[in-house]
């Protein structure tokens, strides 16, 4: 007994110093390469939305390394599952810049996530790039925020009601956490701005998961039979969506009498469902797959060659990481280094082109230009682009429809340097 | 590049100078009379300006009364007109790759290939479709098909306009079908409100209106009140009043049913789950994974016939069932033999070892099938709805609950009338008893388990129909499906099949009132007090034996 003992331990030690040596080995090797961190959920319920941006953050920094890499180095993305656990998103952030010593991260899909990670890239002062569109409200030094902020999506899509649709009462229908309460509150105060009446706002909130619409499809087919057109804003995320639709499809509220404009629907989501009862209900993103430029076309190619599979469909987050990608890769250009300051310095004004076929531009309070565009959902699952914004619009941090919020901006160049600096009391934090 | 729309690069002020042209033509259009274009030249200028241009020459299109002009519309509607750049014919094409076979849309003749580069697709939106849609009940009205008829009347009901009064008079008058000829009145009567027609058109217009019910009606009615004269008013009060009672007397019936449609589902689920927890009292946290394969089943087996034998598609569902029953069986066979069997008697251990499983069966399914929804299609029959006295009735949560307490009904059969399920009921009211009476105990028990998981397969089918197909679909279940159990009375079929129906009419009760969220937090904590008071649950197992 006592002898196998020691063999065992002398065994394991030998394996921990070889362990060792590797580990040293790779370390070493590694000094060449910059390292890319890729943090989102590839397993529990937001695997669904974000394995996707794994695969295409994988793809960019291939293609970038095809291109000779950056800075005379090679690219290396290193992958870490958040397993939809937001606590756990925080400690994964930690690892990846303190372990492994990623250079900036993209990552992140819900804003909890986001939330959670916040304090961590501030504490340790890395990048983070967050790809989806989002609540707005928020603004830091640390963070680049590449998806919509509700000027560029939720706001542009209820004029096209306004004045395309005659929508005159408005259903806001989201599941119950940060990003769709947010979005309703902005809507909310806008649409009142605009002379809409009180009773001629529905909100309504559910659970994530929600699968059982009925209820809810018919108080909106009420809703909209008291003699004014009626549309639905739709902030429902992720899985509660295809119950949703079907429901909408199979009760018969066609997209002519009742639209649906929906804000986190778009290709991937529409992947899961027969749309030809949905042909003509409506969503707002600043990308569609179907946008015809050379651009959007060799993006998809390069996409499907990367997945292997030509059935695989893009959408606007995916947009997102590859104008982030492209802007991290230009400012790290500029600036000569990857260091962490240098690169928030160097990378406001930062310029690269979007897939639509226009040029996003990074802005001082960290957020980018975008095109806004509008889509009916077609029966083949894509979007025909119905309306479009003239001009890009500029991301804006703090919504001008709030009243706390009006007075507050974000600018992190020099001299104000502030992620919610007040206009009225000239001073930093808040109102 | 013919049609501008769409590219954003192109000069603002080319732009501003193209809108200000077109609004002028648009404008010249609008001025000019009507029948004095012929049809041929109002269809070439469909292509042109936004959609609300294309909408104006939808408008004058259906004037023409050209009846060659229905299939170009329904065509227009979806989106399968296209111009050709050059002639700026308005074509439809048929044929795969490129380049393509064309065919004029008014005269239907054959007008040679046209490459794909070369022509555009004429893109149409909600408020132009909404226009054809008038357009086409506009024209179809005189049609001798009594059902196109019928519907070009609905068309003209829901796109009510008093320029259309003059042709429903004279449908009206040929018309000797008295349903298409209520539906014309309606329809008539629905424009009437809209002018400023005498008190007693009026009138008569909000009787017809209000005796047809339903929230259309309301939608009329309520539009109509503001602009009506002090005369007409008490009329149309008197009928928002009338269709809003008969409203909210159907609204207790559609919460009833909602409940009973929602309750069928939790059945649906914990059905398995009453035989493997109530009966056989294994907590298996993997039983919603159980339900998410028999989903998945039926995703292989719609693909299977979507390649290999289209024609039956509307079978789909039928072939799945036996087969995700066989698949989820084998697999709870499989772990009843594999894992839960050398932990009987340790429910933590368990739960653990299910919990575990249930991980790694989630994980497994994404690694296979990918992170993301797959699509199930619904055969016709489980597509739309039907009206059931003003009641909407979609007929896939019709033939759920058919199906649910079908499955319901043969569960209860095996339990009560087969060998197995007396077997089945031996061993778990007194194992060594059943063993000492020549029972194959172990054999039971696996075969136990794999029934529970074989009908959580089944439930699978039918969650497949109306949630999402994602390796996440069983988890939405796993917690109401115990909470079912246990407020039914664990071991008792019966308790599940109230208790489920129960919490599904109470929850839909609830939800009017309470939200969706709120009413969900109610009916848990309901559960909460009702198990304090009855740790048994509704429907008690009495016998000495039932002690664990």
């Amino acid at each position: 007994m006592n002898h196998r003992f020691t063999l065992k331990s002398r065994l394991l030690g030998a394996a921990a110093m070889a362990a060792l040596l590797a580990q040293a080995v790779t370390a070493h090797a590694q000094d060449d390469t910059i390292k890319v961190g890729v943090l989102h959920s590839l397993s529990g319920t937001m695997a669904i939305s974000e394995t996707t941006l794994k695969d295409v953050m994988l793809m960019l920094v291939d293609e970038q390394n095809k291109k000779g890499g950056l800075l005379g180095k090679q690219l290396e993305a290193v992958v870490v599952d958040i397993a939809s656990d937001w606590p756990l998103a925080a400690e994964k952030a930690r690892e990846l810049i303190e372990v492994n010593n990623v250079d900036a991260v993209f990552g992140c899909w819900t804003s909890v996530c986001r939330k959670s990670v916040l304090p961590v890239f501030e504490e340790l002062n890395s990048l983070l790039f967050y790809p989806v569109q989002y609540e707005g409200e928020e603004s830091q030094r640390n963070v680049f925020y590449t998806g919509a902020s509700p000027n560029q999506q939720a706001i542009p899509a209820v004029d096209y009601l306004m004045n395309e649709e005659g929508v005159e009462r408005w259903v806001l229908a989201g599941t119950d956490y940060v990003y769709p309460q947010t979005t309703n509150k902005i809507l909310e105060a806008y649409l009142k701005d605009k002379g809409v009446a009180a009773e001629d706002i529905m909100i309504n909130y559910t659970p994530f998961g929600h699968s059982d619409w009925q209820t809810i499809v018919s108080d909106i087919k009420n809703f909209g039979s008291a003699g004014k057109k009626t549309a639905v804003v739709s902030t429902i995320n992720g899985d509660a969506n295809v119950p949703f639709y079907r429901e909408l499809g199979n009760q018969g509220i066609a997209a002519e009498d009742i639209p649906v404009v929906a804000f986190s629907v778009g290709e991937e989501e529409l992947a899961g469902l027969d749309t030809t009862p949905l042909v003509g209900h409506l969503s707002a993103w600043n990308y569609f797959m179907s946008v015809d430029t050379p651009e959007n076309a060799s993006f998809i190619e390069t996409w499907h060659a990367f997945i292997g599979d030509a059935e695989r469909v893009t959408n606007d987050p995916m947009e997102a990481h590859y104008i982030g990608f492209n802007m991290w890769a230009a400012a790290v250009e500029k600036a000569g280094s990857t260091d962490a300051d240098a690169i928030i310095d160097a990378i406001v004004g930062v310029e690269v082109p979007n897939l639509t076929g226009g040029t996003a531009v990074m802005l001082p309070n960290h957020h980018i230009t975008k095109p806004v565009l509008i889509g009916e959902i077609q029966a083949d699952g894509q979007y025909d682009v119905v309306w479009e914004t003239e001009d890009l619009v500029p991301g804006d941090a703090w919504s001008d429809y709030l009243p706390e919020s009006a007075v507050l901006e974000a600018d992190w160049t020099a001299p104000i340097n502030c992620g919610n600096y007040n206009t009225e009391t000239k001073t930093c934090g808040g109102s | 590049m013919f049609s501008l729309s769409d590219t954003p690069l192109w000069p603002a002020a080319f732009r501003a100078v193209r809108m200000f042209v077109l609004s002028l033509l648009a404008a010249l259009l609008l001025l000019a009379p009507a029948r004095a274009q012929s049809v041929e030249d109002l269809v070439r200028q469909l292509p042109e300006g936004s959609f609300s241009d294309r909408a104006a020459v939808v408008s004058q299109l259906a004037a023409t009364g050209d009846a060659r002009l229905v299939s170009l519309l329904e065509a227009l509607a979806a989106g399968d007109l296209n111009v050709v750049e050059e002639t700026g014919a308005v074509v439809t094409l048929s044929g795969r790759g490129d380049p393509l076979d064309a065919t004029d849309a008014l005269t239907g003749e054959g007008v040679g290939e046209v490459a794909k580069a070369s022509v555009e697709r004429i893109r149409v939106n909600n408020s132009l479709r909404r226009a054809v849609r008038a357009a086409i009940g506009q024209l179809t009205v005189m049609s001798p098909n009594r059902n196109t008829r019928l519907s070009a009347a609905g068309a003209m009901f829901q796109a009510a306009d008093p320029e259309n009064i003059p042709l429903l008079d004279e449908a009206i008058a040929q018309e000797d079908d008295d349903g298409v000829r209520r539906a014309m009145e309606e329809a008539r009567a629905a424009s009437m409100l809209r002018t400023e027609a005498s008190a007693d058109d009026f009138a008569a217009a909000v009787d017809v209106i209000a005796a047809r019910g339903g929230r259309a009606s309301l939608g009329i009615l309520t539009s109509a009140l503001p602009a009506a004269s002090d005369e007409a008013r008490p009329a149309i009060e008197a009928g928002i009043r009338a269709i809003e009672n008969r409203l909210a007397l159907l609204n207790v019936a559609q919460n009833v049913w909602y409940g009973i449609s929602l309750g069928s589902v939790l059945l649906l689920a914990a059905i398995g789950l009453a035989i493997t927890f109530g009966v056989m009292g294994v907590i298996n946290m993997a039983h919603g994974e159980m339900v998410m394969i028999g989903a998945y089943t039926t995703f292989v087996v719609q693909n299977v016939i979507r390649v290999s034998f289209p024609g039956l598609f509307d079978w789909s569902l039928a072939i799945a069932l036996p087969a995700a029953f066989l698949v989820t069986g084998l697999i709870g066979i499989a772990i009843e033999r594999g894992i839960i069997r050398w932990l009987y008697g340790r429910p933590l251990e368990t739960l653990l070892a299910t919990w575990g499983l249930s991980l790694i069966i989630q994980q497994a399914v994404r690694s296979i099938f990918g992170a993301s929804n797959r699509e199930v299609g619904n055969p016709s029959w489980m597509s739309g709805s039907f009206d059931f006295y003003g009641i909407a009735i979609t007929w896939n949560r019709f033939w759920i609950v058919l199906f649910a307490l079908a499955v319901f009904a043969i569960l209860l059969v095996v339990m009560k009338r087969t060998s197995l399920g007396l077997q089945m009921r031996a061993v778990t009211q007194n194992r060594r008893m059943a063993s000492s009476m020549g029972i194959r105990t172990p054999w039971v028990d696996a075969l136990t388990f794999g029934l529970g998981s074989g009908i959580a397969g089944l439930a699978g089918v039918a969650l497949s129909q109306i949630d999402n197909v994602s390796p996440n679909l069983g988890q939405g279940y796993i917690i109401d499906s115990f909470m079912v159990v246990v407020f039914g009375g664990v071991g008792n079929l019966w308790g599940t099949l109230v208790g489920a129906l129960t919490l599904g009419v109470v929850n839909k009760f609830l939800e009017p009132y309470a939200g969706a969220v709120l009413a969900k937090i109610f009916v848990l904590v309901f559960i909460i007090l009702f198990i304090q008071k009855r740790p048994r649950g509704l429907f008690a197992l009495k016998g000495r034996a039932v002690e664990a």
